[in-house]
């Protein structure tokens, strides 16, 4: 470290308030008390918690977490909101299905999983790629309406195709296979599946996110004209970010699939693609651990509003109302989601931001 | 920064720096350029002086590919580059600076250099997060250090003063090893000491170093450029050596006569 070089940390002579982005993306001590309080709690949560909870609450928290993530990453690092990823995350678990094994077997070649998982990751990322070229020259409004044109048109090209996609009915019976002498889908080997690559993708675009790619994703975001004046080619790059995107929802698409054992093209269809949207909304676009928190609201929400209705007496089939009446109540409080919600108590609270480092009273000495 | 004797010759070497020949743009039936044809030579620095909706900005985008003329060519060192994209000018050594600045808000200073650096070199798609001892990183630093902006190395970039942004402006056409630079009002809003500053900067550019300056404030652009190119209603009107267009009656009629009497 030349910190003798630097008069400002020479100065305060004792404690060395090293800058966060000093210290190399690695070095343990910058990772914040919470999130090994966190990374504890979830890493032990199978000795508590019940298969219901693992399975039903986590396992499908943690996924649309994933496929929220892959948006997350396009929209707040490349300011594009694309509300095809659900549709990605669909064309993996549809290939998984097709080129794997499922109970239609007139259509399933049944091939094994070490090479239908490559398959469908890499014809998820062309699919992702092809739609993310057709919407980069757009901005705005004008990407949702392309991407959710694409979503609506898989799902209907989905649901109208017997011969690859068995239209309405779509597969069951697509599961995760034995190995290592492991079955996948009993529920705790399942719940570490899942935690293991939704830590990863959320490791790999927190990383990403300071890498040039990642910084010039972010440039784009804020200037694309300025971009392009300092040499990068915009267009390449957002389509790029596509790319990277498609790889987290497909892999999210095959958990998803292995979760539900089957895929109808109702999971692909506008209702799902939302759904995601409202997720990494209501998370935080901001940071990539508010699609998570996004996730595990919307599950919730899911899993017990029915139950919360019924036992006020009311119609159980109107959860959809308390999840959008949720949805309203928090861009309402905070058009940053949870995250944003939680950063403003922490400045009212003083401390240090946990996620960026930076001072809790920075925004007020600036302004 | 240091810049090798290979880049020196290749400026310097044949050909004009800028070369247009009957530049046109129209934006409908508005003619915003006429025939623009003008010669810049390498390591020259020249002035483009005019009223506001002379062309003047537009003549960059032009030059920069924000748009592409209606007609005519666009020569940079020597190679057409009129239906370029921006991003392959850029790379062939020009640079430019907004009137407005445009920066990355979201970022730090030194993100903003960084990308700045990167943009004109290779690994643009890297994954890998650059370490401490990255060359890049470290030209960043020094041209940070050039424009006084080391002590807002971590501050964002939407949160600098107005100074303080006119400056990064400035480093980010600065970044990599800059041709051929495009200045549209670097001065503009800012102190008599910020203004001092930035003629210094100019001043103290290498030699090979070309630009296009374009100011309102005849006191800047006389220092900082050896000629001197007068716009009008989207035409050059006249083209000489400052002292010459400084004392051409009929620009001072049309520019200099009201305001700097």
């Amino acid at each position: 470290m030349a910190v003798a070089e630097n008069p400002d940390n020479a100065a305060s002579a004792g404690i060395v308030s090293v800058p966060a982005t000093d210290l190399p993306w690695w070095d343990i001590s910058r990772i914040p008390a919470a999130y090994w309080v966190v990374g504890v709690i979830l890493v032990i949560l199978p000795a508590f918690s019940s298969n219901f909870v693992l399975f039903q609450i986590f396992g499908w928290s943690l996924i649309l977490g994933m496929i929220a993530l892959s948006l997350m990453f396009l929209a707040g690092y490349g300011g594009m909101v694309s509300l095809v990823q659900m549709t990605v995350a669909g064309v993996a678990a549809y290939m998984m299905a097709i080129f794997g094994t499922s109970a239609i077997d007139t259509i399933s070649v049944g091939w094994s999983w070490w090479i239908t998982i490559p398959i469908a990751i890499i014809i998820a990322m062309i699919f992702g790629t092809v739609s993310g070229a057709l919407a980069v020259r757009t901005e705005g409004i004008y990407t949702i309406m392309i991407t959710l044109a694409i979503a609506a048109a898989f799902f209907y090209f989905a649901r109208q195709n017997y011969v690859l996609f068995n239209g309405f009915s779509g597969f069951n019976q697509v599961l995760p296979p034995h190995v290592f002498g492991v079955d996948w889908r009993a529920p705790v080997p399942f719940y570490y599946l899942t935690l293991f690559w939704a830590a990863l993708a959320y490791l790999a675009v927190l990383y990403v996110s300071r890498s040039p790619f990642g910084l010039a994703l972010q440039g784009i975001r804020d200037n694309p004209r300025r971009m392009a004046a300092l040499g990068f080619n915009v267009t390449a790059h957002r389509v790029a970010a596509y790319t990277f995107a498609s790889f987290i929802a497909a892999v999210g698409g095959i958990l998803l699939v292995w979760l539900n054992g089957q895929i109808s093209p109702g999971a692909v269809s506008v209702g799902p693609a939302i759904d995601i949207l409202v997720i990494a909304v209501v998370g935080g676009i901001r940071h990539p651990v508010g699609p998570f928190i996004g996730a595990i609201i919307y599950v919730i929400l899911r899993t017990f509003a029915l139950d919360i209705l019924v036992s006020l007496g009311l119609a159980g089939e109107r959860f959809q109302l308390l999840i959008g009446i949720g949805f309203l109540a928090i861009v309402f409080w905070s058009s940053d989601g949870v995250l944003g919600l939680w950063e403003r108590w922490r400045q009212r609270a003083g401390r240090r931001d946990p996620l960026t480092g930076e001072a809790a009273g920075s925004s007020g000495e600036g302004g | 920064m240091a810049v090798s004797v290979a880049q020196r010759l290749s400026a310097t070497g044949t050909g004009n720096a800028l070369e247009l020949r009957g530049v046109s743009r129209l934006f409908g039936a508005l003619a915003a350029l006429t025939d623009i044809t003008m010669t810049v030579r390498p390591g020259e620095r020249r002035a483009v002086l005019g009223s506001n909706g002379a062309g003047k900005t537009t003549l960059f985008n032009c030059i920069t590919g924000d748009f592409l003329p209606s007609s005519g060519t666009i020569r940079l060192f020597g190679e057409d580059v009129t239906h370029f994209p921006v991003h392959e000018r850029i790379r062939r050594g020009l640079r430019r600076t907004y009137q407005i600045s445009l920066l990355f808000g979201g970022l730090s200073v030194l993100d903003n250099i960084y990308l700045a650096c990167r943009g004109v070199s290779r690994g643009r798609f890297s994954l890998i997060r650059p370490r401490r001892n990255d060359a890049l990183m470290h030209s960043a630093e020094n041209l940070m250090e050039a424009v006084h902006l080391t002590e807002a190395r971590d501050t964002k970039v939407g949160e600098l003063s107005y100074g303080q942004q006119r400056q990064l402006e400035i480093a980010l056409a600065l970044a990599g090893a800059p041709r051929f630079i495009l200045f549209d009002e670097p001065a503009a809003g800012l102190s008599p000491t910020e203004r001092r500053e930035l003629i210094e900067i100019l001043v103290n550019l290498p030699s090979h170093m070309g630009y296009i300056i374009i100011e309102h404030d005849m006191d800047v652009a006389l220092r900082v450029a050896e000629s001197v190119t007068m716009m009008h209603n989207g035409a050059i009107f006249k083209e000489g050596r400052p002292e010459e267009i400084e004392e051409d009656p009929e620009v001072q009629e049309l520019y200099l006569g009201g305001g700097h009497g």
